[in-house]
């Protein structure tokens, strides 16, 4: 091959404008294999400083993730119970003493428009549940006795667990219905032949136990027991002390602000009306708050790791001053050497922004099958966890960066 | 594929007096008062292989970053490839550095991780060259250098004077106007040594300028033109 085809073959096309001929460049794929081909060929070290970013990352993740999915379970759980549900009770009067809801109140708000269903709870406060008489009377393990009528389960849009609830024969006989609660406390797991409690003097006939009541798990801890049988056997009066009312999903606090007046036309200020559904969801609200917390913990470790990274690319560029000045010999300006330091750090601490995603993703996925909740990562996190390591890491990387643009070449390159 | 040679404006004129090197009354002090150059003056003329000798601190390396555009200087006025270097931005200097000059260090500066084929395709990165044309042209360099058939081993699987020829090839693989070399065969034993400077003049007598420097007459005695420095000035300049 003759000197000239030799010259021709091996010149490099210079194929931009000619205003731009001889200028320096490195297109971003470049840098970015430069960046990677860093990384590569300290990879240890990279996986370490990359893994505190990722545990920062990975602790903010589970902490939202963790949240998110205990939100989503009380969401769930409140769609399933439904935010239409009122109740109304007493209220006290002005010198503090306990108001009563007149005995029509029941009649009159299941004549209400939009009111679907009706139920009332009574106090029987002359009666105490044991399981049996030989119990000393004060022992009363905290278990209250309510009379109710037929519609009390339908209405909390609860079940039973066992056995079934009063319908228009057993309300009038001596039989009990208990709570959660209160079947635990009495350790009566099921149904089973012929159970009796002494309820108040008497024996009632075991016939039903309920699940817990979510949207006011009061009444878990009480049994229940028909109110005509209450009435007949100790005397209670048809004042309810509280009571359930399911509006239409649309009309609810239309049905509300109706709720008092019509429960007691003659002393609406006596009477209290509530919407359970507000407590779940202020809760859900709170678990919200907690994770503030949470993240503030998970950013302490992210800074840690920002620190780490930004460590370990200073020792990188004083340790790498034969690269640096060799680059600078190849034609690198001091920006890009610059930027390959940067490019390096960020990607670093991107890629342990994703390992934190992972990671995070995982703890939030043992926790909630542990808790049985759904498995929720919010969206934002998917894009946020790489988007901060990536943020994080260019300002880790932006020291390192300008004191490798900074070194003298000539020195580095002496340096071997 | 070629672009037509020639261009801005400094690069005629530099075809014009024909010089590919020129310093003109360079002065370079360091930071606390070290005169690394006082008043140093060289034409060194397209196509011309110059060997710079002179013991340790007679400023002949000072001289070499001077004329490789790393550095510019106190005072004076410095010509390589037809720019100013004293009036150009580093982004320009970048470019010259990038296209016409070929550095060949005693260090080698290979990189481990890579290949040898890669090290020499990383002398044109920063041409903006896409990785497969600089591949192509990196298997060219190699296979003059007489390492074509070494291309995938890495550094550490290499001899020094091996070593070596991939830093020549990464050197010439851009086809550069200018090769400057600072004690190539420093590491290497007398054989190898023998071998890569012998290259190095093989490949200039091409046309491309080449400035060595060294410490060794021997060596500087196989160069058509020798310049002894001394203590940071030019003591002599011969011809052969």
């Amino acid at each position: 091959m003759s000197v000239a085809a030799f010259r021709r073959q091996r010149r490099i096309p210079r194929r931009h404008a000619r205003g731009e001929r001889d200028h320096a460049r490195l297109p971003p794929h470049e840098l970015f294999s430069v960046a990677l081909q860093g990384l590569r060929t300290r990879k240890l070290r990279a996986a370490l400083s990359a893994l505190g970013i990722a545990i920062g990352i990975g602790a903010m993740v589970a902490v939202v993730g963790v949240s998110s999915s205990s939100q989503a379970n009380l969401l769930a759980t409140i769609d399933r119970l439904g935010t239409n549900l009122l109740t109304v009770s007493p209220g006290t009067t002005f010198f503090g003493a306990a108001e009563v809801l007149p005995d029509t109140a029941i009649a009159m708000i299941e004549h209400m428009r939009n009111v679907e269903r009706v139920s009332g709870v009574y106090a029987v406060s002359n009666a105490n549940v044991f399981r049996t008489p030989f119990v000393p009377a004060e022992q009363t393990g905290g278990i209250g006795v309510d009379a109710t009528d037929t519609e009390l389960v339908k209405a909390m849009n609860s079940s039973v667990a066992s056995g079934h609830f009063f319908n228009a024969a057993s309300e009038n006989e001596p039989t009990v219905v208990l709570g959660a609660a209160a079947a635990q406390d009495l350790q009566i797991e099921k149904v089973t032949g012929h159970i009796q409690l002494f309820v108040g003097g008497t024996w009632f006939t075991v016939i039903g136990i309920l699940n817990s009541m979510t949207l006011d798990t009061s009444l878990d801890d009480n049994v229940f027991i028909g109110l005509p049988a209450a009435e007949r056997l100790f005397q209670v009066q048809p004042n309810p002390s509280e009571i359930y009312v399911r509006a239409n999903v649309n009309d609810v606090s239309a049905v509300g602000s109706l709720l008092a007046p019509t429960a007691d036309p003659q002393n609406a200020d006596g009477v209290d009306v509530s919407q359970p559904s507000d407590v779940l969801e202020a809760r859900a609200a709170a678990k919200g708050q907690f994770t503030t917390l949470l993240l503030g913990l998970g950013a302490v470790a992210l800074l840690v790791g920002a620190i780490g990274i930004a460590n370990i690319m200073v020792i990188s560029v004083l340790e790498r001053r034969g690269e640096i000045g060799l680059r600078r010999a190849l034609g690198a300006t001091r920006r890009h050497i610059s930027s390959q330091f940067l490019a390096e750090s960020a990607l670093l601490a991107a890629i342990g922004g994703i390992f934190g995603l992972l990671f995070g993703a995982i703890a939030t996925w043992v926790y909630s099958v542990g808790q049985n909740e759904p498995w929720v990562i919010p969206l934002y996190a998917l894009i946020a966890a790489p988007a901060a390591g990536l943020v994080i890491g260019a300002v880790a990387g932006l020291y390192p960066a300008a004191k490798a643009a900074r070194l003298s070449p000539t020195e580095a390159l002496r340096a071997t | 594929m070629t672009a037509p040679d020639g261009g801005g404006m400094s690069r005629d004129s530099a075809t014009a007096n024909g010089l590919a090197l020129e310093l003109r009354d360079v002065v370079k002090e360091y930071p606390g008062g070290v005169r690394a150059l006082r008043r140093v003056s060289v034409d060194i003329p397209t196509g011309d292989r110059v060997a710079v000798v002179g013991p340790s601190g007679s400023g002949k390396t000072t001289m070499l970053t001077i004329l490789g555009t790393l550095e510019r200087p106190t005072s004076g006025d410095v010509h390589v490839a037809g720019r100013d270097v004293v009036k150009a931005s580093d982004s320009d200097l970048a470019g010259l550095r990038a296209y016409e000059i070929g550095f060949v260090f005693q260090g080698f500066h290979l990189q481990d991780s890579l290949t040898a084929l890669d090290n020499v395709a990383t002398g044109m990165l920063y041409t903006g060259a896409p990785l497969r044309e600089r591949r192509a042209a990196a298997k060219v360099a190699l296979d003059r250098v007489g390492l074509g058939h070494r291309t995938t081993h890495r550094p550490q699987e290499l001899s020094g004077g091996e070593k070596q020829r991939v830093a020549i090839a990464r050197a010439i693989a851009k086809n550069p106007k200018i090769i400057l070399a600072d004690e190539p065969t420093g590491n290497l034993d007398s054989k190898s040594g023998e071998s890569v400077l012998e290259l190095l003049h093989q490949l200039s007598s091409e046309g491309a300028t080449l400035a060595l420097i060294t410490h060794d007459e021997q060596i500087a005695a196989t160069f058509p033109r020798r310049v002894q420095m001394r203590d940071g000035e030019i003591v002599g300049d011969e011809r052969q």
